[in-house]
């Protein structure tokens, strides 16, 4: 009786398809639930008309549990067609297990650089299996119209950050700077990944850490967790206790005056703030004037395709626009903050997220320290540095102490950092 | 009954349908899951270790201190609740079921309503009341002179936990009131009656009469707290995230597992240590069941009315 | 005569705890009502005031009731429970009363096979399960949801409902089987309506649960047609949400709905608790 049942069921959806003069749906599987709108009003209708038979699902799921709902999904085989991918290990598993199929010879792939592809790359950089989609870059908000009344000006270097902090927590109005600690990632990833490059000097300290030739303990990875104690002063009374959408919400209500930001952020809150106040940015300031800057400008996204998809052609013809400039234009535009990887330059019309790429200009760009190879072993580095920023932040642990637990962790499974 | 002979058939047909459905989609899915606990990843795919997981989980000393770390912690989310969950219950009961009492209806329905509210409820609205920022908590307390009390308690390493079992427990008291209330109302009037022509009323009749009856119901109800705390896992999870800050102040096993068994951020899943996880808790929490089930219940005196 | 022993002083003093008890339950539920009908700037500025004519805003229900037919997912969840919570008790109460009314070989070992399930997370079976529902075509689809959860429900159901069946008295059954009555009859017609306060209380206790799932519609039905309410508002009530008008909105939407339902059904677990307690 069930094979009756399952005859006639397959034979509905063979109907059904028939019916559908050979449409084909392609279904995005994605964390960016923010994102929803403008991929019904923006993207999606963007690509359907210039690829008639070819239907896109955005279907996202929410950031937290995207990693699980994802994997289980993919091992049971009922995953959409295209993946939405994580930058690094998180995707470079799925490609291992071969879940993800491989996209080399994809030819809009030749619009990408190696450092934009590096984070969906096999470790020899042999196979690519997802097309960059964006990078987020970290720096500093600011109300510009409390900047203004105070007459204060963005600082450049560091000394300069922390008088107008003064300034700020003298004059009283505002909350000098807008963080919390018990979400953890806010300490780690606007905290310290947000700073830190500019101690340990960007590519050339990460890459350091890899080869095992510095550690943790050393001087540029330590002066970080220093800053991020200094921090304490300047945040807002029961910041032990103030979550990431407090902090949001306190910076958009004009309540405070700094806020740590990865550039994510504008598209969240230019609505919010709705004209109410003025928002500029400044870029992580150096130690002395002149030097260097360093900045995060880290790969965040990308898309692969599901390599059990049965519908891997039409999703390859999605993938290749995907790499193309007018998808380029179109998602950056739409989504301020997150900026293009596509080597040729986008047109961005926001200006707070015009201000954040021009950095890219004079400053060294570099990814998040922790995010390749050195989180692929318990304890993970980038969640024990989410906590251990937290902790330098709330006063609980010394810069020290929290800086000899990372290195100890990392050099208890890593080899390159074993002697 | 004994004169029954033959094979009963109807105890079959009663058990069928639950054992069926249950077994197919709870037991087997659930077997295969512990059963990843003995098996761990090699070249190739998938390799038997034996009890590999097991000594890594109580032998490595960072996986035994999170282990224990949760442990205690959860220990202590279970005594919260043991001392004040259920206390407070039995005590809403007796004075609700005291039948001369107007409103019971009312007063019965409104302190259930925070049960049937999900974690995600629970963990924003008593996020944004004990939040520093917005003032709720800290307000009230100005108003009757206690501002000096207030403290950002869901983010401090010695009052978080307490915090959030004391919100549990503000959100779960509706089921043994409720469990208590049904089993007080089961007694029976000439129980009641003769207890009164004997004299015996009030706090005395509930301590030396009613406590006793409704005793196997405060077991029921112990065990399915033992059960449900070291289960517990939602709450951490909206208020606190999967790392269960501060400084993992707030890890209880279930948060361990599930950070440990389904990945966080960068940190990948791991299912043959998350296996090994739940298998350990599932060893504790079956320990407790045992005991209440052939210790314990069988020695309290049951009552059929 | 039983006026004369219950003293003015007590009865203030029971309806003093209760009311103070009732006001901390439902004190936070108020707060996000009352906040879900305030502008942004009102929310934050006063959370504790009412809605007053210059901050009453319904921005936050105008943001959530663009993002999907929620009278379909609010169906879908009305569905999936009540079908639930109709085998969970059915089921259940069978079970139960086999292993409380019968004494064969295995009845302990089958009560704690039964009660296995509460020990352990479901959702750790979660890619066996979704293999097995794509294995028989049941993704995105209700059915798949109602057999999660009466396997889910089934342990804790049992549990308590055999405890309670436990209390029925053993004279009423025989007199049963002495009339002649099959063991069938003896359970629909004198064993359940005994039980039905346990019932009810085990149907509150199941319900619960099963309306405010997010993971198992998250994996096995995430499709539009099939999203429960829960599901629905999740995309407002993430853990990284900012927009407050949109997240108390949806609260205050997912909380009515259970609300109502309970109601309802509390004037229900009533009658049953009273109808079990005279005799």
């Amino acid at each position: 009786m069930t094979r009756t049942i399952r005859l006639a069921l397959l034979a509905n959806t063979f109907m059904a398809g028939a019916a559908a003069a050979q449409d084909v749906t392609l279904t995005v599987e994605s964390w960016r639930n923010d994102d929803l709108q403008i991929w019904q009003e923006t993207i999606i209708p963007a690509f359907e008309a210039a690829n008639p038979g070819i239907k896109i699902n955005f279907a996202p799921t929410a950031p937290a549990e995207y990693n699980a709902v994802l994997n289980s999904k993919l091992d049971a085989g009922s995953a959409g067609d295209l993946i939405t991918c994580r930058p690094f290990d998180a995707s470079l598993e799925l490609f291992n297990k071969g879940q993800l199929a491989d996209l080399t010879d994809l030819e809009s792939m030749a619009n990408f650089s190696d450092v934009a592809k590096s984070a969906w790359q096999t470790d020899d950089g042999s196979a690519t299996f997802c097309v960059p989609m964006a990078s987020v870059i970290h720096g500093f908000l600011y109300n510009k119209s409390a900047f203004e009344e105070l007459g204060l000006e963005p600082p450049a270097t560091v000394d300069e950050f922390y008088a107008v902090l003064d300034k700020i927590k003298e004059d009283g109005t505002y909350i000098p700077m807008a963080m919390g600690t018990p979400d953890q990632w806010e300490a780690a990833t606007m905290g310290y990944q947000n700073i830190g490059p500019t101690y340990w000097k960007g590519e050339e300290g990460r890459k350091a850490l890899i080869d095992g030739s510095q550690k943790l303990t050393d001087e540029g990875w330590v002066e970080p967790f220093r800053q991020l104690a200094k921090w304490k002063d300047y945040l807002g009374d029961g910041f032990e206790a103030q979550t990431y959408p407090d902090s949001q919400n306190l910076f958009t209500l004009g309540r405070a005056a700094i806020y740590p930001a990865g550039s994510w952020e504008i598209g969240v809150f230019e609505p919010q703030i709705a004209g109410a106040f003025e928002m500029g940015a400044f870029a992580p300031p150096v130690v002395a004037e002149g030097d260097t800057c360093y900045i995060s400008d880290h790969t965040d996204i990308g898309i692969g395709l599901n390599a059990a998809s049965p519908n891997a052609d039409a999703a390859r013809t999605f993938l290749e626009w995907v790499g193309s400039d007018e998808f380029a234009s179109l998602y950056a535009n739409a989504l301020p903050g997150f900026f293009s990887l596509n080597s040729n330059p986008v047109e961005m019309e926001n200006a707070v997220a015009q201000e954040f790429v021009s950095w890219r200009e004079n400053c060294e760009p570099t990814i998040r320290s922790t995010y390749q190879i050195l989180s692929r072993g318990t304890p993970n580095l980038e969640n024990e540095t989410w906590n251990a920023s937290a902790n330098v932040i709330n006063g609980t642990e010394t810069p020290e102490a929290a800086a000899e637990r990372l290195q100890e962790g990392l050099a208890s499974w890593y080899e390159p950092q074993q002697n | 009954m004994a004169q029954r002979k033959g094979f009963r058939w109807h105890i079959v047909v009663f058990l069928a349908p639950a054992v069926l459905v249950y077994t197919a989609i709870m037991i087997i899915p659930l077997i295969g899951t512990l059963n990843l606990s003995l098996f761990g990843r090699g070249e190739g795919g998938r390799v038997f270790v034996g009890l590999a997981n097991f000594s890594t989980l109580f032998g490595d000393p960072r996986w035994s201190a999170a282990f224990w770390n949760a442990l205690a912690n959860n220990a202590w989310f279970f005594l919260v609740h043991m001392l004040v969950q259920n206390p407070v219950g039995v005590m809403l009961a007796a004075l609700l079921s005291s039948s001369r009492l107007r409103m019971a209806a009312f007063y019965r329905t409104a302190i259930f309503i925070p049960t049937i509210l999900s974690f995600v409820i629970v963990g924003f609205v008593w996020k944004l009341i004990l939040s520093p920022i917005w003032g709720i908590a800290p307000n009230m307390l100005d108003a009757v002179g206690l501002k000096s009390l207030f403290a950002p308690w869901l983010g401090r390493e010695g009052t978080a936990l307490t915090t959030l079992a004391l919100v549990s427990v503000w959100q779960f008291v509706g089921i043994p009131m409720m469990l208590i209330y049904a089993a007080l109302l089961s007694i029976p009037d000439e129980v009641i009656e003769a207890a009164e022509m004997d004299g015996v009323t009030g706090w005395s009749q509930f301590w030396k009469i009613k406590l006793p009856l409704i005793l196997p119901s405060i077991g029921i109800i112990s065990v399915l707290t033992f059960v449900g705390n070291f289960n517990a896992f939602d709450l951490i999870y909206v208020s606190q995230g999967a790392l269960a800050g501060p400084n993992f102040a707030t890890d209880l096993l279930g948060t361990f597992l599930y950070r440990t068994f389904f990945g966080f951020q960068l940190q990948l899943g791991d299912p043959h240590m998350g296996a090994t996880i739940a298998t350990a808790m599932f060893g504790i929490i079956l320990v407790g069941v045992c005991i209440y089930l052939f210790a314990i219940q069988t020695r309290l005196r049951r009552y059929q009315f | 005569m039983s006026s004369a022993r219950h003293s003015l002083p007590r009865s203030i003093a029971a309806h003093g705890i209760l009311i103070t008890y009732t006001l901390i339950a439902l004190f936070p539920v108020f707060v996000i009502v009352i906040n879900s009908f305030k502008s942004r700037q009102a929310i934050f500025r006063e959370p504790l005031a009412l809605p007053t004519r210059e901050t009453f805003d319904l921005i936050g229900f105008q943001t959530v009731l663009a993002q999907g037919d929620f009278f379909q997912y609010f169906q879908n969840s009305m569905i999936v429970t009540v079908a639930s919570l109709f085998f969970v008790l059915l089921f259940g109460a069978m079970a139960a009363f086999a292993l409380s009314e019968y004494r064969f070989r295995g009845n302990s070992l089958m009560g704690l096979y039964l009660a296995l399930g509460i020990m352990i997370p479901i959702r750790l079976g979660t890619v066996a399960i979704l293999q097995l529902m794509v294995a028989t075509g049941l993704v995105n689809t209700l059915t798949a949801l109602v057999l999660v959860y009466t396997a889910q429900g089934l342990p804790l159901a049992i549990f308590i409902l055999s405890e309670f069946m436990r209390n029925v008295s053993d004279d009423l059954k025989n007199a049963g089987r002495i009339d002649g009555l099959s063991e069938y009859r003896i359970f629909f017609r004198l064993v359940l309506p005994l039980v039905r306060p346990a019932m009810a209380t085990v149907a509150v206790f199941t319900m619960i649960p099963i309306w405010n799932d997010l993971w198992f519609p998250l994996i096995l039905a995430p499709s539009e047609p099939t999203k429960t309410i829960t599901l629905g508002s999740q995309v407002f009530i993430g853990q990284f949400v900012t927009n407050w008008n949109a997240v108390l909105a949806a609260l205050s939407l997912a909380i009515v709905p259970v609300m109502v339902l309970y109601l309802i059904f509390s004037r229900q677990l009533i009658r049953g608790i009273t109808a079990g307690a005279v005799k």
